[in-house]
C-alpha cells in the first residue's frame, strides 16, 4: 500500500463524513444570540426581532405554553441529556439580508457552502436556493421564471410578513404543536425555513433546495419549513441537512409542512447528513387533496440519534402518497424512523418503503403507522421493511404497526432482515475487493432501487456519501 | 514458479482440517485434487484463498517464492490467486456485472469509483465471454447468484475467472450438478486457461470431468492428508478402484518403498 494511502487513511481515522467534508467548525461571526430559560419573554424577543404578525407572536406563545405542559415524549429516549437552557437557541450570523449572491456572504459560510458543492448544484440544476446558518436564512436566490409564473419562494419570516393570510391558512396547522411536547418546542421558538407556493396549473420540474446548517456546538436549530401546492400544480423541493464537526451537542427539532391540493403533486427529497454530534429530530407531515400526490424521499445518514417519521395525510379521494425512508447507522448511532399514512379518503393508495442499514454497533429502529379510517372504501396500503446487517455488534428492529377500520381496504406488509453473512463477505473480498469496499458494494446494492428514483445528481452523492462511510480512503484520489 | 503449498497444517475451530499438507500447481498445468467427501478439498482451496475462519497452524502457501500466508483474501486475489467455490454464495442486490466491474478494476490498481471501470474494455468482454461459454448476457445484469440454476452459477465462476485474469485458478468441483454438456463446456475453459499458461488446480472427487481434462498431476488427499500424488493414471486408478484402495495401496507402497 502506497504512503500516500496509509498517510490518508491516518487522517481520517475516527472521523465521521461530515468532518471530512466541513472539517470542524469554525468561529462565525454573530450578531444576535439567545439563550438561557425558555420564557414568554425570550419568545417574545424573538418574535420582535423577526418583527412578527400578532397572530404569529400568539402562536408562538400558545405553543410555550403547550410545550411546559406536554409530557415527555415516550417515544423519544436518549436525548435527555440535552439541556435545553444551556443551548443557544437563537442564533444570528452577521450577514446582511439574504444575500443574492455568494460573494456577499462572510467568507468562513461561503467556504462551508462551496465545500457541499451548492453553488455548482444552484446553477446547473435547481430553480431556486435558500440556505440557513445555524437561526436564519442567510442566501436565497430562485431563477427569474419562478417569479414570472406567480412562484413564492422566501425565507420563511418574510413570509409570513409579506403573505400573512396565506402562510396562516397552513402554519402549524398541518402539524400543530399540540402533537408532542418538542413540536410545541418547534412552534415557539420556530426561525429559519423556506416558504413555498406553486399557483393553481404550475408545474415546477427543476427542485428547488433549502439547505441547512448547523455551524456550532450546543446549538438548537429550528427551521420551519412549508411547501404548498395549489391545484394541479407540481413541485419538487430537496432538503439538505449538514454541520462541521463540533465540539458539544447540537440539537435539531425542524419541521416540515407540505399541502398538496387537489391534483397536485409535491416531492419531498431529504438528504441529512449532520455531524455525529447533532441529535436531529424531524416533524414532517403533509395532507393531499383530491387526486394530490406527496412523495417523500428521506436518506438519513449522519448524526448521532435521528428521529424521523415522514407523514402523509391522505385526505381527498384517489389522494396517494410514496414514503422511502433510508437511514444507515454505522457506529454507536442511533436511528429512529418509520412512515405514518393516514387513509381518509376513498380509493387512497400508499406505498412505504423502508430500508435500513445498520453497520459497527448501528442500531436501526422502524416504526410505523398504517391507518385506514373508516370510509376510506377500497384503499391499499403497501408497506416493505428491509433491514440489512452488516456485522453481529449492529442490530435492526422493525415495529410495524397497521389500524384498518374499513373493510374495503387492502394492507400489506413485508418484513426482510439480511445480514451480511461471513460467507459473502469472504466470496467478495477473494475477488480482489477489501471489506470496507466489499461492504459498500453491498450497500450500494441494496439501495439500488432507491438511487434510480432520485435526480442524477443526488443519487452521485448519495453513493459517495455511502462509499466514504464504508472505506476509509476510497473516495479520496 | 507457481504456487506452492509446503507442509501446511490447519484448523477451523478445534477440527484440524488440513495435515502437513504439501503440492504444487504448476504454470501450464492441471493439478487434479481428489478425494471422498469431507477429506479437506474444499478446506484447502479456502486456506490458499485466506478464508478467515480457517487458521494455519503450520507450513506455508508460496505464490512464485513468496510466502502469501499472512495477507487477507483480497491481496491474494490481486496477487493472481482466484477460487470459483463449489457453491458461492447469493449476494442480493449485487449485480453480476458490478461485481467484475469493481473486481477487475481492483485487479488493475489505483484509485477512485468502484463502479466505473477503469478500462471500459471490460463492459464488451464480459458480454462476449458470457455468451461464449452458454450464458445469456442478460445475466451479467441479475444479482450475483440469485435464482441461478447450478449450471448457471458454475459458468459464472469461470466467466469470472477468465476476466480477472489470475496466475492460478482454484476450481473446487466445477463439475458438479452438471449435465454431460455443461461438464463439456466446463472442461473446455480449463483447458483453454491451462493453454493460457495459468496454473489451474482442479478439485473434483469424480473422475468423469477428467476424461474431458486430462491433469497433469494428480493428488489425493484422503482425511486432510496427501495420501497419493501421481500422474493421470492416478485418477485412473481412483475411478477403477476406489479411494479405500488407493489409501491401502499407496500406505504399502510408502512402507515398501
Amino acid at each position: 500500500m502506497g504512503e500516500m494511502v496509509e498517510l490518508k487513511k491516518e487522517l481520517l481515522g475516527g472521523v465521521d463524513l461530515a468532518e471530512q467534508l466541513l472539517g470542524r467548525e469554525k468561529p462565525v461571526k454573530v450578531e444576535v444570540e439567545i439563550k438561557g430559560k425558555i420564557t414568554k419573554d425570550m419568545i417574545e424577543e424573538i418574535s420582535r426581532i423577526k418583527k412578527e404578525p400578532e397572530w404569529m407572536k400568539r402562536l408562538r406563545l400558545r405553543s410555550l405554553e403547550l410545550f411546559y405542559k406536554l409530557p415527555w415524549p415516550k417515544w423519544l429516549t436518549g436525548i435527555e441529556s440535552i439541556n435545553l437552557e444551556e443551548m443557544v437557541l437563537y442564533s444570528r450570523p452577521e450577514v446582511q439580508g439574504p444575500a443574492k449572491s455568494w460573494d456577499e456572504l462572510p467568507k468562513e459560510i461561503r467556504e462551508y457552502y462551496e465545500k457541499l458543492g451548492l453553488p455548482e448544484l444552484e446553477a446547473r440544476f435547481l430553480s431556486g436556493l435558500s440556505t440557513v446558518f445555524d437561526s436564519e436564512t442567510v442566501y436565497a436566490r430562485v431563477k427569474k421564471y419562478l417569479e414570472e409564473k406567480g412562484v413564492i419562494v422566501l425565507p420563511m419570516e418574510e413570509a409570513v410578513r409579506k403573505y400573512p393570510d396565506l402562510v396562516k391558512q397552513y402554519f402549524m396547522r398541518i402539524f400543530p404543536p399540540s402533537d408532542h411536547k418538542f413540536a410545541a418546542l418547534h412552534g415557539a421558538l420556530w426561525s429559519g425555513g423556506t416558504f413555498i407556493y406553486v399557483p393553481k396549473g404550475v408545474k415546477i420540474r427543476e427542485p428547488i433546495e433549502s439547505f441547512f446548517l448547523i455551524g456550532r456546538s450546543g446549538e438548537g436549530q429550528f427551521e420551519h419549513s412549508l411547501i404548498v401546492a395549489d391545484e394541479g400544480a407540481y413541485v419538487e423541493w430537496i432538503e439538505g441537512c449538514s454541520a462541521p464537526r463540533l465540539s458539544r451537542f447540537s440539537f435539531h427539532d425542524g419541521m416540515v409542512e407540505a399541502y398538496a391540493h387537489r391534483n397536485a403533486t409535491i416531492k419531498i427529497i431529504t438528504v441529512q447528513n449532520w455531524s455525529k454530534d447533532v441529535i436531529n429530530l424531524n416533524n414532517k407531515r403533509g395532507i393531499a387533496e383530491d387526486g394530490a400526490r406527496i412523495d417523500w424521499i428521506e436518506g438519513s445518514i449522519g448524526s448521532k440519534i435521528t428521529y424521523v417519521y415522514p407523514s402523509t395525510v391522505l385526505k381527498g379521494d384517489n389522494s396517494a402518497t410514496r414514503n422511502t425512508v433510508v437511514t444507515i447507522a454505522k457506529g454507536p448511532h442511533i436511528k429512529d424512523s418509520g412512515s405514518k399514512v393516514i387513509h381518509v379518503g376513498k380509493n387512497t393508495r400508499s406505498q412505504i418503503i423502508n430500508k435500513t442499514i445498520s453497520a459497527d454497533g448501528g442500531i436501526n429502529i422502524y416504526r410505523g403507522i398504517v391507518r385506514v379510517l373508516r370510509g376510506a372504501k377500497n384503499a391499499t396500503a403497501n408497506v416493505e421493511c428491509e433491514s440489512l446487517i452488516l456485522d453481529d455488534k449492529s442490530k435492526a428492529h422493525t415495529y410495524p404497526h397497521n389500524q384498518v377500520d374499513e373493510p374495503t381496504a387492502s394492507v400489506n406488509h413485508e418484513a426482510t432482515t439480511g445480514r451480511l453473512t461471513e460467507q459473502q463477505l469472504f466470496y467478495l473480498t477473494s475477488r480482489g475487493l477489501d471489506e470496507d469496499e466489499a461492504k459498500s458494494l453491498v450497500v450500494l446494492g441494496f439501495l439500488d432501487e432507491i438511487l434510480g428514483e432520485l435526480p442524477f445528481e443526488y443519487a452521485q452523492v448519495l453513493t459517495r456519501v455511502v462509499q466514504l462511510e464504508f472505506s476509509k480512503y476510497g473516495a479520496f484520489g | 514458479m507457481g504456487l506452492e503449498v509446503v507442509n501446511l497444517t490447519a484448523r477451523i475451530g478445534e477440527k484440524t482440517v488440513l495435515k502437513n499438507v504439501s503440492l504444487n500447481v504448476n504454470y501450464g498445468e492441471v493439478h487434479a485434487i481428489m478425494g471422498p467427501n469431507g477429506s479437506g478439498k474444499s478446506s484447502l482451496a479456502y486456506v490458499i484463498m485466506g478464508r478467515e475462519i480457517y487458521e494455519v497452524v503450520d507450513g506455508d502457501i508460496l505464490l512464485d517464492g513468496e510466502s502469501i500466508k499472512d495477507l487477507p483474501p483480497e491481496e491474494r486475489a490481486i496477487k493472481g490467486i482466484f477460487l470459483a467455490m463449489q457453491d458461492p454464495p447469493q449476494v442480493p442486490g449485487v449485480r453480476l456485472s458490478s461485481l467484475i466491474i469493481a473486481a477487475a478494476n481492483k485487479k488493475l490498481g489505483g484509485e477512485g469509483e468502484l463502479g466505473r471501470p477503469r478500462d471500459p474494455r471490460i463492459l464488451k468482454r464480459m458480454m462476449e465471454l458470457a455468451k461464449e461459454i452458454g450464458l445469456d448476457p442478460s445475466i451479467l445484469q441479475r444479482e450475483v447468484n440469485v435464482g441461478f440454476s447450478g449450471g448457471e452459477r458454475k459458468r459464472s465462476e469461470i466467466l469470472q475467472a477468465l476476466l480477472l485474469d489470475p496466475k492460478i485458478v482454484i476450481l473446487d468441483e466445477p463439475d458438479s450438478g452438471l449435465d454431460i454438456d455443461g461438464i463439456k463446456i466446463v472442461a473446455q475453459y480449463i483447458n483453454k486457461l491451462r493453454e493460457q499458461g495459468k496454473g489451474v488446480m482442479l478439485i473434483t472427487h469424480y473422475a468423469r470431468l477428467l476424461q474431458y481434462v486430462k491433469p497433469d498431476r494428480v493428488t489425493v488427499l484422503i482425511g486432510g492428508e496427501v495420501v497419493a500424488t501421481d500422474g493421470y493414471e492416478l485418477a485412473r486408478l481412483v475411478e477403477e478402484k476406489g479411494y479405500a484402495y488407493v489409501k491401502q495401496a499407496f500406505r504399502k507402497g510408502s512402507a515398501q518403498g
